[in-house]
């Protein structure tokens, strides 16, 4: 294949919205429309794959659309770090577009034209983001990621959805706008550009006084890394339909904020700087608090998506922790996490949605003994959750040990206890579903119907989190390209 | 030779022409019994207009001002109208929304407005549109007193004309009467104490003597007699009170023309006065700026977006957010500082554009259901409407300031040039507000898309005479969020001509 990396970037970004734009053309018959969701995802696959291997011989592709305003133009150009999570979305985009025929069919949804067209203009934002050239292009499609997926998660247009896309918008659009925005016209003013750079762009532009507390704008501006106490949309936006909550609210909404909180740190602040500095100290406090409240927060969670939700939070913080100990190495755990943990969420949430759609259960108390008969779905569910809880031969494994090395690289000791608490609350939470199906008795007799599209997507997934133990190479040399040229 | 002489010859005279056209067409219009007719060269009259003001603005955007004097007096004794970058970009946001809203004007009229009156409302549509670009232009303060009065008592007109849809318009524009006029006086009694002192009504030769003159107290009576005047006029916190009931009661293409360009040409006086005809007193604007306007812009912009997120009925609901949009703008001008000034023309274009096309999409829900537009009414409206639901979810959108569409320029530039000068402050006001306009807009797209419309609600028909230019504005917001260069370029002009380098 002759296709240069820039235009490869231009069929990435397009292929989701052509599938958005003709998705209500294909309206007509079912098929066409469910079809064009997987054949546009494998596309953007094929475009980002093609990205990546670009980046990992060292360049840097680049495509300017048109100039913005002085001094900065509407450009993608991609970073290793956007090279691994434009992977990410594209190569779970396949999955997740099986998955979601699969159920909404098996649930008789109502508005699915609407719900395939916007779920595509997710997943083009979540590329523009992963490949934006710099902080305004990343701003830009950050707040249309959010303003994308309201029709998703107030979908159901019941009361309960609709206070849901309340809380859902007021939180991520009110932090963006109010914090976010003032942070990048900060370092715009500041330095003049807000292109991304290698080793960042900040230092000796601001004080070392003034870095926490551009940090901390950044830190509650992204809204969507679900830091606390701005996580509340998280389980909030569990309302919407599952394949929402697997692909977006697993993997590219919060991932993009966690991505967003990542590029600032390497390519605006620069790790050296923040270290130096210590302006980073007190986010490690922070994010080792909502790794730790909100595990606890997941225990008491009966409702499968909730748990899922609270765990989700805890993880991301382990992304942030990761960026706030601003070491090379953590911050290339932080990447990887990105990867492992997105593979490892997806699965849990296409086997919540599998029971759903299968069982009708959306209780953990109410799968006590069902095992046996989705023996697929939770032998799917267990390797996701040995995968987030870090246990060989997982990928999951591969994040937990680089935050740990660069917790010691860092000198922060404490975090190495907060790791493992959090471990240890991982595996009480995460496995009991999977303990109560297999070693409980049955105690209700419920009506299963196994439907394939929803079965595959999450054996296929908790397969990826196992090969990426083994495969993670690509994303380890990325990881490293980020600090070190 | 000759083609260039006579060209320059008339773009000598353009700015005449912008005024002339409209004036005299008015005349004719009123007679003219059947309204397609009227429409036709109303529409005639408002494009040439614009067309006008684009020659004029090509000309002056990058710093060539055109005088032309009335009569061929010359001044400071005859009336002058000056064209410079900031005149002109705001002659081509008002003509340019005011032909959009000629556009649609005919389907809405026709709809709203009693047959035997149809005239006289294209006539009144027509004075309003010539007596504001003679405002904008104008550089003779009592001659600006002039147009001001023909462009409020057609307004007023205008707004009346609704009675036949609903009698509160009738209060609502005898309000606007009163409270205009006591404007206007505010305004000329003020110029009575400039005029006492300097001898003279050009506003460039005010400026230059202005300075001179010893018994600054009268000037500073003066000057203040005539912002108050002016605020009165441009609808700022809290001497707006006129305007939610004059937009929301008047027929709804009056409720587009107005909201789109009336206050913006006052808001354009205000500056012009500040910065150009005062400009010689530093000390007394900067005070009056940072006391009076600054402040009065804060509490507008929350105030009105307050009401904003109580209201439920829908042009009410504009019309408050109106006045904290306006609030945006004055706030740029209040910074008294390059990017300020332009951040405050770039807002004057974009919340035309976004207003222009909300009201524009309240109005096609309108004519559609025959009922006033409230939440209630809009339940499922995104289903039974989509293209005009649509084009409201885009300005609405604008408004709110996301990204790639023309509010977010606003509201990158007016950041931008507030930590310029240092205004943490502000910019937290700002920013906290305009996430606040978001709880108004949505609640509406809320009951719009993801409320299922009653089972028996009856069929709706969307009028392309209204959608057409209704997506032209929804067009404009996008392509200007998109690529602002022009804007933002106009916008540094016109403030350069307004306020040079600084003060």
């Amino acid at each position: 294949m002759m296709m240069s990396a820039d235009s490869a970037i231009i069929l990435g970004l397009l292929a989701p919205l052509v599938v958005a734009l003709l998705t209500p053309f294909l309206a007509v018959r079912a098929t066409w429309r469910d079809a064009a969701g997987p054949i546009g995802a494998v596309v953007t696959l094929f475009a980002a794959i093609h990205v990546a291997v670009d980046v990992l011989a060292g360049n840097v592709p680049t495509l300017v659309v048109a100039n913005f305003a002085e001094g900065i133009s509407l450009t993608f150009a991609v970073t290793p770090l956007g090279a691994i999570f434009g992977l990410v979305a594209s190569g779970l985009w396949i999955l997740a577009a099986i998955f979601s025929v699969g159920y909404m069919r098996g649930n008789h949804e109502k508005q699915q034209t609407r719900f395939a067209a916007f779920y595509a203009v997710a997943v083009h934002a979540a590329l523009a983001i992963a490949w934006s050239g710099n902080l305004l292009v990343l701003f830009i499609f950050y707040e249309i990621l959010t303003f994308s997926t309201y029709p998703l998660v107030t979908h159901k247009e019941s009361k309960v959805a609709r206070h849901a896309g309340r809380l859902y918008m007021g939180i991520l659009v009110g932090t963006s706008v109010v914090l976010l925005l003032p942070a990048v016209i900060w370092v715009w003013l500041a330095t003049g550009t807000l292109d991304f750079q290698q080793g960042g762009i900040l230092e000796g532009y601001i004080s070392p006084q003034a870095a926490p507390f551009l940090l901390a704008l950044f830190a509650f501006g992204i809204g969507k890394a679900a830091l606390m106490p701005f996580h509340r949309w998280l389980p909030a936006a569990m309302v919407a339909p599952t394949p929402v909550s697997a692909l977006l609210h697993a993997v590219a909404v919060v991932k993009a904020g966690v991505f967003t909180m990542l590029t600032v740190v390497v390519y605006i602040f620069g790790t050296d700087f923040l270290s130096a500095s210590g302006a980073s100290q007190w986010l490690v406090w922070l994010a080792s608090f909502t790794i730790l409240a909100s595990s606890f927060v997941a225990i008491t969670k009966d409702d499968i998506k909730a748990r899922l939700a609270y765990s989700t939070i805890s993880q991301l913080s382990y992304i942030v922790l990761g960026a706030a100990l601003a070491s090379a190495i953590a911050v290339q755990g932080a990447a990887l996490h990105i990867v492992m943990h997105a593979a490892g969420k997806i699965t849990l949430f296409f086997c919540a949605g599998a029971i759903y759609v299968c069982a009708h259960v959306t209780k953990i108390s109410d799968l006590d003994g069902q095992g046996p008969e989705l023996k697929w779905v939770f032998g799917a569910f267990f390797l996701g959750a040995l995968s987030i809880i870090g246990i060989p031969p997982l990928g999951g494994s591969w994040s937990k040990f680089y935050l740990m090395v660069g917790a010691v690289d860092s000198g922060m000791l404490f975090v190495l206890g907060v790791l493992g608490l959090s471990s240890l609350l991982n595996i009480y939470y995460l496995l009991e579903p999977v303990s109560r199906g297999f070693f409980r008795p049955k105690v209700k007799e419920l009506k299963i119907t196994l439907h394939p599209l929803v079965i595959i997507p999450p054996v296929v997934t908790a397969a990826l989190s196992l090969l990426l133990f083994f495969f993670v190479d690509p994303f380890a040399n990325l990881a490293s390209m980020m600090v070190s040229p | 030779m000759v083609i260039i002489m006579t060209a320059s010859a008339l773009i000598q005279n353009l700015p005449a022409l912008l005024v002339a056209i409209p004036l005299l067409l008015a005349a004719v219009v009123t007679l003219v019994p059947v309204p397609a007719f009227a429409w036709v060269i109303s529409l005639a009259a408002v494009g040439a207009s614009f067309v006008i003001a684009l020659l004029l603005h090509s000309v002056t955007m990058t710093g060539v001002e055109i005088s032309y004097y009335l009569g061929n007096w010359e001044p400071p004794w005859g009336i002058e109208f000056v064209v410079d970058s900031a005149t002109s970009m705001t002659l081509v946001i008002m003509m340019g929304l005011a032909f959009i809203a000629t556009l649609a004007a005919r389907h809405l009229i026709a709809a709203e407005v009693a047959l035997a009156d149809c005239g006289k409302t294209y006539a009144a549509w027509l004075l309003v549109c010539g007596g504001l670009s003679g405002l904008v232009m104008t550089a003779d303060a009592f001659n600006l007193f002039v147009f001001l009065e023909i462009s409020a008592l057609s307004s007023v007109i205008l707004i009346a004309m609704g009675a036949g849809t609903d009698r509160r318009s009738l209060i609502a524009a005898f309000n606007y009467l009163i409270i205009g006029a006591v404007g206007a006086t505010f305004y000329v009694i003020g110029i009575g104490f400039v005029y006492a002192v300097t001898g003279t009504l050009n506003m460039a030769d005010l400026a230059l003597r202005l300075p001179e003159i010893e018994h600054s107290i009268v000037i500073f009576v003066g000057f203040g007699f005539m912002i108050a005047g002016i605020l009165v006029k441009a609808a700022v916190f809290p001497v707006h009170v006129w305007l939610p009931a004059a937009y929301s009661y008047a027929p709804s293409a009056v409720s587009i023309l107005l909201a789109a360009i009336a206050t913006k040409a006052s808001i354009y006086v205000l500056a012009r006065l500040i910065f150009t005809v005062f400009g010689g007193f530093p000390e007394m604007i900067g005070s009056a700026l940072t006391m009076v306007i600054i402040p009065l812009s804060v509490m507008g912009i929350f105030v009105g977006t307050i009401m904003a997120i109580y209201e439920s009925d829908i042009k009410k609901l504009l019309a408050q957010s109106s006045i904290a949009q306006i609030g945006y703008i004055t706030l740029g001008f209040g910074l008294a500082s390059k990017s300020g000034v332009a951040a405050g023309f770039i807002h004057i274009g974009n919340h035309a554009l976004i207003k222009g096309g909300l009201f524009m999409a309240v109005a096609g829900f309108f004519t559609a259901m025959r009922n006033r537009v409230d939440l209630n009414s809009l339940i499922g409206m995104g289903h039974r409407m989509p293209i005009t639901a649509t084009a409201f979810v885009i300005c609405g959108l604008s408004l709110i300031g996301l990204p790639l569409t023309a509010g977010f320029i606003s509201k990158l530039y007016l950041v931008r040039a507030m930590l310029e000068t240092d205004s943490y402050l502000l910019v937290g006001i700002v920013l906290a507000s305009s996430a606040l306009s978001l709880i108004y807009i949505w609640k509406i797209i809320e009951v719009m898309w993801m409320q299922p419309a009653a089972h028996d609600a009856p069929k709706l028909s969307e009028n392309p005479a209204v959608y057409m230019p209704l997506w032209m504005l929804a067009g404009l917001n996008l392509w200007f969020g998109f690529d602002a260069s022009w804007m933002v370029a106009s916008a540094e002009f016109a403030a350069k001509a307004l306020i040079g380098a600084g003060l």
